[in-house]
């Protein structure tokens, strides 16, 4: 049983540590300028597309990755001071509207460089290995993926929870408008964020090409998606509840995605379903449920209206 | 004062390019219609490359008498069956005379109507679906069909290979890739063998459950004829999992961006296509000459010469609309309709001749294999069925 639920376990995680690395920046972004960003999913895009063309340049690893990392940080930088902070005090509808803009403009310009065809994601030694556990054969970066997404992520929490600047930004999305009357430097925390956010994207982004190797304008849009998904389940606003959102939402597509056999070699089951249709079906499914039943998510902060 | 004999003057001037236009020389007008952009792009791009080689070694064409120089519409079907409806407009308003294209059978279908209203043919170049051409009499197509490519590739995996299980995978919602496996199931299952059938959504990325689900039920083939972009991605994953089943794959797969996919894995490939290279020396070689020698037209290909079966296809389908314009001895597109249907033409991916549908009377494929090492293909075996 163990050996047939495996390789679907494991693309799971790997794929959910991917999600995570994504939803954090979305999660982040909400909880202090309560935006979807929906430009996050083409940052994580356009970090893919950056890598493909500075590696092909000729520059080693140890130089691209760094710089790849950098720019999609300066990109995350650019987009909020560009698009979102003229619009600071406009109604939130307006700020989303411009997200989107972003969002398009980023496909756009990516389909006018490349062409609208693949690119192929350079291979990067050491996480491209194909490494077998147990009755599985996958590649060193299905492994590698949740260690550093856990570790990332702990890192993430230390610094809101015990830094000067995570105090800021703990006291921005409480509340926007006091933390700025006591002398929070409202915008530094802000680009924070979305540097933080971007930077984790490009992370996310170096993993998941590695595993899924083309790139071309649209790769942000499902990863984005599921992701946000993901940072709804866990209660938008929550860092941790991103996390264990992604996986639960990675683990479950792909176990779906394999549910026919799986059944089928518990003896469950006589014949195939058709079910791996709708693995993306069940995780917005999942998403409308947990709307209905808990609006916060898993982990969302309680809003408790004031009088 | 001024203000009016600069209008005059300026008046007089647009009338210029319309007198110097009708005196020069006549223009007939072919549409391509193919995806430059999308899943499909690369493709397209290629079966595009074929029809530019073909107009600039035959760029007028003799018509009732008069030289027409040859003038191709390009439109960017976005390999996507929403954005082709408006790509067909644009070559409808534009004017042309006949259209070439598509690659991929959803996008041929999506666009058809357009092209019926206006009353203008088109020359289907490899969309193999049989909705293609069925039930109209505007669309007429060059290449074979998928219940033909369908039962080819049953029939080699089950006799040749000695498959008994197959595994077979299709995008959700592909008019192409869901025909043909389900033509491949059809024929596999009437010789004696077991069929499982998986679709995925579009834009997944994650092959690694579905490799995960033919290992687990003990797949001895895996079929998959997905667009290039799918294809690479399931080649670029079944080497990390070490598959132990060879890939079997349509003529989508003819590509050399698959080839490449391929190279230095342990992934064993086998396609079904129309054209291989070496099958005609001469094209093959100015068709090298003329990527060689355009830096455009080699990023096109994927960015070296190799041959794909599609530009083959695109070379024909080029001057199978310049032999029914010949025959209709007039540029309206009506006249071109009634002509295609005794076209005859003998190309370089063999005799080209419809049948009362509007399809090609063809009835051999040739099947190929990636070589891990070269990273080309190699030629294998023409199949033939009757």
């Amino acid at each position: 049983m163990m050996s047939t639920v495996l390789p679907y376990l494991l693309s799971g995680i790997s794929v959910g540590g991917q999600y995570a690395l994504i939803a954090i920046g979305y999660t982040m972004v909400y909880g202090i300028l309560r935006l979807i960003n929906f430009a996050h999913g083409d940052v994580f895009m356009v970090a893919g597309i950056l890598m493909v063309y500075i590696s092909a340049s000729g520059l080693p690893l140890y130089v691209s990755i760094p710089l790849v990392l950098l720019i999609t940080a300066a990109i995350g930088f650019t987009i909020e001071r560009v698009a979102y902070k003229p619009l600071r005090d406009a109604p939130r509808m307006s700020v989303m509207i411009s997200a989107i803009g972003v969002s398009y403009t980023l496909q756009n310009l990516v389909l006018y460089i490349t062409g609208g065809l693949n690119q192929y994601y350079p291979s990067i030694p050491f996480i491209s290995e194909s490494v077998t556990i147990g009755t599985a054969t996958t590649k060193m970066v299905t492994i590698v993926t949740p260690v550093l997404t856990l570790v990332l992520v702990v890192a993430l929490v230390l610094l809101i929870n015990h830094t000067k600047i995570g105090m800021a930004m703990r006291a921005v999305s409480k509340d926007f408008e006091t933390s700025k009357l006591m002398g929070i430097k409202i915008n530094s925390v802000i680009s924070i964020t979305f540097v933080i956010g971007s930077f984790l994207a490009g992370v996310g982004s170096l993993l998941y090409f590695t595993n899924y190797t083309t790139v071309i304008q649209t790769s942000g849009a499902m990863p984005g998606l599921k992701a946000f998904v993901a940072a709804v389940f866990g209660g938008i606003g929550s860092v941790p509840g991103a996390v264990v959102g992604a996986f639960i939402i990675g683990i479950c597509e792909n176990i779906i995605k394999g549910l026919d056999v799986i059944l089928i070699k518990a003896g469950l089951s006589k014949q195939m379903m058709g079910l791996t249709t709708f693995s993306d079906a069940f995780t917005f499914a999942l998403l409308i449920i947990i709307l209905v039943v808990k609006p916060t998510g898993l982990f969302g902060e309680k809003t408790t209206d004031k009088v | 004062m001024m203000k009016k004999i600069l209008a005059i003057l300026l008046a007089v001037l647009m009338l210029v390019p319309a007198l110097a236009l009708g005196e020069s020389e006549k223009v007939v007008k072919i549409g391509v219609f193919e995806p430059a952009s999308g899943d499909s792009g690369a493709g397209g791009k290629q079966e595009t490359l074929g029809m530019q080689y073909a107009n600039e070694l035959q760029p007028t064409v003799e018509i009732g008498g008069e030289t027409y120089r040859v003038e191709l519409v390009y439109a960017d079907n976005g390999s996507s069956a929403d954005k082709a409806p408006s790509a067909a407009q644009q070559l409808v308003s534009a004017g042309v005379s006949v259209v070439l294209g598509s690659y991929g059978s959803g996008v041929s279908i999506a666009g058809s109507p357009y092209f019926a209203d206006a009353g203008i043919p088109a020359i289907g170049v490899t969309c193999t679906n049989p909705q293609v051409t069925a039930g109209n009499t505007h669309y007429f197509r060059i290449c074979f069909l998928d219940p033909f490519q369908g039962t080819v590739l049953a029939n080699y995996a089950y006799n040749e290979m000695g498959v008994r299980t197959a595994y077979c995978l299709a995008e959700l919602g592909n008019d192409y890739d869901v025909g043909l496996c389900t033509y491949f199931q059809k024929a596999f299952e009437a010789l004696g063998g077991t069929v499982i059938f998986d679709t995925f959504p579009t834009n997944n990325s994650d092959f690694t459950s579905y490799l995960s689900n033919a290992t687990a039920i003990g797949a001895e083939v895996f079929f998959c004829p997905v667009s290039i972009a799918y294809s690479s991605q399931i080649i670029n994953q079944a080497a990390s999992q070490n598959v132990s089943f060879p890939i079997l794959g349509g003529d989508t797969l003819d590509s050399n961006v698959v080839v490449e996919a391929a190279k230095g894995t342990n992934v064993k490939l086998l396609i079904t296509t129309f054209y291989h290279e070496g099958g005609s020396p001469e094209f093959d070689e100015g068709f090298k000459a003329y990527i060689n020698s355009n830096a455009e037209a080699m990023t096109n290909n994927g960015g070296n010469d190799m041959i794909a079966a599609v530009s083959a296809m695109g070379y024909d389908a080029y001057f199978v609309a310049l032999e029914a314009l010949k025959a209709a001895g007039s540029t309206d597109p009506k006249a071109v309709n009634e002509a295609l249907w005794n076209v005859t033409y003998e190309g370089v991916t063999g005799m080209i001749a419809f049948d009362e549908t509007g399809d090609a009377i063809r009835d051999s494929a040739y099947i190929k294999t990636a070589n891990n090492e070269t990273g080309e293909w190699d030629f294998v075996a023409v199949q033939t069925v009757e």
